[in-house]
């Protein structure tokens, strides 16, 4: 029988913990006592944390019931545009689980860290090989950790030139965490509008750039999913006044093996490892945003760096003009060794992957476009963006199709987002999904746009399966209520 | 979201391209976001507001708006210097939601020009824009 999508099937209810436990129950037993009891200082005790007690059943229920409430990318096909949600392979999370990895003390001594430091050597070596610039670091901890430090390069740059600029170029189609690293770093935003074709031109560029300006902070491709085509251009007006070129490489899935990023005259790159490179993020793990840089700005990278001296690794932290230390210890390690696993085992497959990525956005962008309002409708990279223009008319918006995309199984791609597409649905398959599996994604989204037409109090009612329906998104909001 | 015909626009208050309402009571000028900005940020959950005292210029970023969808800037109507904010909204932001030109105004402030006032929209300037967006 073949299965129609969507949900079916049995939802358990589940209370919270608290309401579970019962005193006296047990999920564990300690190990037979082989130091004398002593008693800590009076002084040093408190009032003990409020935990129910439980036995290892009902814990095991409660959280496989909650899993099973939830969506994941290895449940469903999840187009959350600018998040890059592929598919995890789980031999990356054999490679993290080796226990020469997994059981490393982060206070070794380099030393006896040989295996772990030569690891992320070979990474920076490989990410500066796909990116095309000379130099890496791997210590910050997610994208906009990521940003701030190549926000904080910016200013150590500057400073090493005698000169202290007060201003960023922002383009309306960066990323939303862009101005706030810059901000963070003392830097007033300056944003800069793209044109009538969704990207920025280098005469708005030119007339925005002065020597107050420290440079410009590109999303490439842009939150439209769009080439920033005039890059190059723009880069010359920008170092022209002596500022510099960051790229926001959140979106680098689009352009692995085809862009070299340091060609195109960017100086400094923040890498998403956790969508990129496959590492589980969101609700699944944490992320890490290295940062690779030319070299005129190498010495500016934060400490401790990896270094290789006579054949050994070593944690060097005798860089002077470094903008500091901005991790404890060195970054999300696991997250750098699953990034290592992928990188590998893809090898110069990697250029498929965006080339496939970027084949599949505009595969849906073609399919759905008529159905969906199209506002920029030129080919794009590996994220499309749509808005809910034909269905104003129905009074049917952005978030009821989002939320009855939910009831054929699929998680809602992007909405509201980027804020220059009113009402924007931005979707991104990537490289992860097969053509049935595209394919079944447009003919959801044409029938949900039919529905719009024939019945729309379904969409406003939607979703309807979830185990939860629409939530008070407001009210969680207005008056949050943070305890259990 | 509502027809443009559902939404309320008052006579004798002036009105931005971005938005925002300003009203004139002698050389003191109120502030608000309009009835169709409201409506199309959806319910608002969070305003910052300046401090007292602060100066900005007409267009200068005075505070920002967050809804459940966006957070946006607003944006002066005319320069001058905020004498009072609206610190129920603190509380209360819905307010600007329910009544955007009553109990959900946001700052008051000292004109520096009181010819500023007459580069505004009219009503009847500001529903032609809102007719052709």
């Amino acid at each position: 029988m073949k299965e129609t999508v969507g949900t079916t099937g049995l939802i358990l209810n589940e209370p919270l913990l608290w309401e579970k436990g019962k005193k006296g129950r047990i999920g564990f037993s300690l190990p037979r006592q082989d130091v004398p009891p002593a008693s800590p200082d009076p002084s040093l005790m408190g009032e003990g944390p409020d935990f129910p007690d439980l036995s290892e059943v009902d814990v095991i229920r409660h959280y496989t019931r909650l899993s099973q409430w939830n969506f994941s990318v290895d449940s469903g096909m999840y187009p959350l545009g600018s998040c890059t949600m592929k598919y995890n392979p789980k031999t990356n999370e054999n490679q993290a689980n080796l226990r020469g990895f997994a059981d490393a003390h982060p206070l070794l001594p380099p030393e006896l860290s040989q295996g772990t430091l030569k690891m992320m050597s070979e990474l920076e070596e490989l990410l500066a090989e796909i990116t095309g610039m000379d130099s890496v670091s791997l210590q910050p901890a997610a994208g906009a950790h990521g940003e701030l430090t190549g926000m904080l390069v910016f200013y150590a740059y500057h400073k090493s030139k005698g000169s202290r600029r007060s201003k960023i170029l922002i383009p309306d189609t960066a990323h939303g965490t862009n101005p706030a690293s810059a901000t963070l770093c003392g830097f007033k935003s300056v944003p800069v509008k793209s044109n009538d074709q969704g990207i920025l031109s280098a005469e708005t560029v030119a007339e925005l750039m002065d020597e107050d300006t420290a440079g410009i902070m590109v999303t490439n491709p842009n939150t439209l999913g769009l080439f920033e085509e005039n890059i190059k251009k723009i880069a010359e007006i920008v170092h022209g006044k002596d500022g510099l070129i960051y790229c926001d490489g959140a979106n680098m899935n689009a352009l692995m093996g085809i862009v070299n990023m340091g060609d195109i005259g960017v100086d400094v790159l923040h890498l998403n490892l956790h969508k990129t490179f496959s590492t589980p993020h969101g609700g699944g793990g944490p992320g890490a945003g290295p940062v690779c840089v030319k070299k005129h700005l190498e010495p500016f990278l934060p400490v401790p760096r990896v270094m290789e001296k006579n054949g050994k690794y070593i944690l060097s932290e005798d860089f002077p003009q470094s903008v500091g230390k901005l991790h404890g210890f060195y970054g999300n390690f696991g997250v750098l060794i699953k990034a290592y696993s992928y990188i590998l085992s893809m090898g110069a497959d990697l250029k498929k992957v965006s080339q496939l990525a970027v084949l599949n956005a505009n595969y849906i962008k073609e399919k759905l476009k008529g159905v969906l309002y199209l506002p920029y409708d030129r080919p794009c990279m590996h994220e499309c963006v749509f808005s809910d223009k034909n269905q104003a008319a129905q009074k049917v918006t952005t978030l009821d199709m989002a939320k009855r995309l939910m009831d054929y199984g699929f998680h809602p791609p992007t909405i509201y987002f980027p804020l220059v597409v009113h009402g924007a649905i931005m979707v991104e398959p990537t490289e992860t999904e097969s053509k049935e599996n595209l394919d079944l994604f447009i003919e959801t989204f044409k029938t949900i746009a039919e529905e719009a037409k024939t019945n729309p109090d379904q969409l406003h009612e939607a979703p309807t399966s979830p185990k939860v329906r629409r939530l008070d998104e407001t009210t969680a909001a207005r008056h949050p209520c943070l305890m259990g | 979201m509502k027809e443009i015909n559902e939404l309320n626009f008052p006579d004798g208050l002036r009105y931005t391209d971005d938005h925002e309402w300003a009203k004139s009571d002698g050389d003191k000028v109120k502030i608000g976001i309009t009835d169709y900005a409201q409506d199309q940020l959806g319910d608002i959950v969070f305003v910052e507001l300046p401090e007292l005292g602060e100066t900005f210029a007409k267009g200068e970023e005075f505070g920002t708006v967050e809804s459940v969808k966006a957070v946006s800037e607003i944006y002066m109507p005319v320069s001058g210097e905020v004498v009072s904010i609206n610190e129920e909204l603190a509380d209360a932001p819905e307010q600007v939601n329910e009544d955007p030109y009553g109990r959900g105004w946001m700052i008051e402030i000292i004109s520096d020009d009181s010819a500023e006032m007459d580069s505004l929209k009219s009503k009847a300037d500001y529903l032609g824009m809102l007719r052709g967006l």
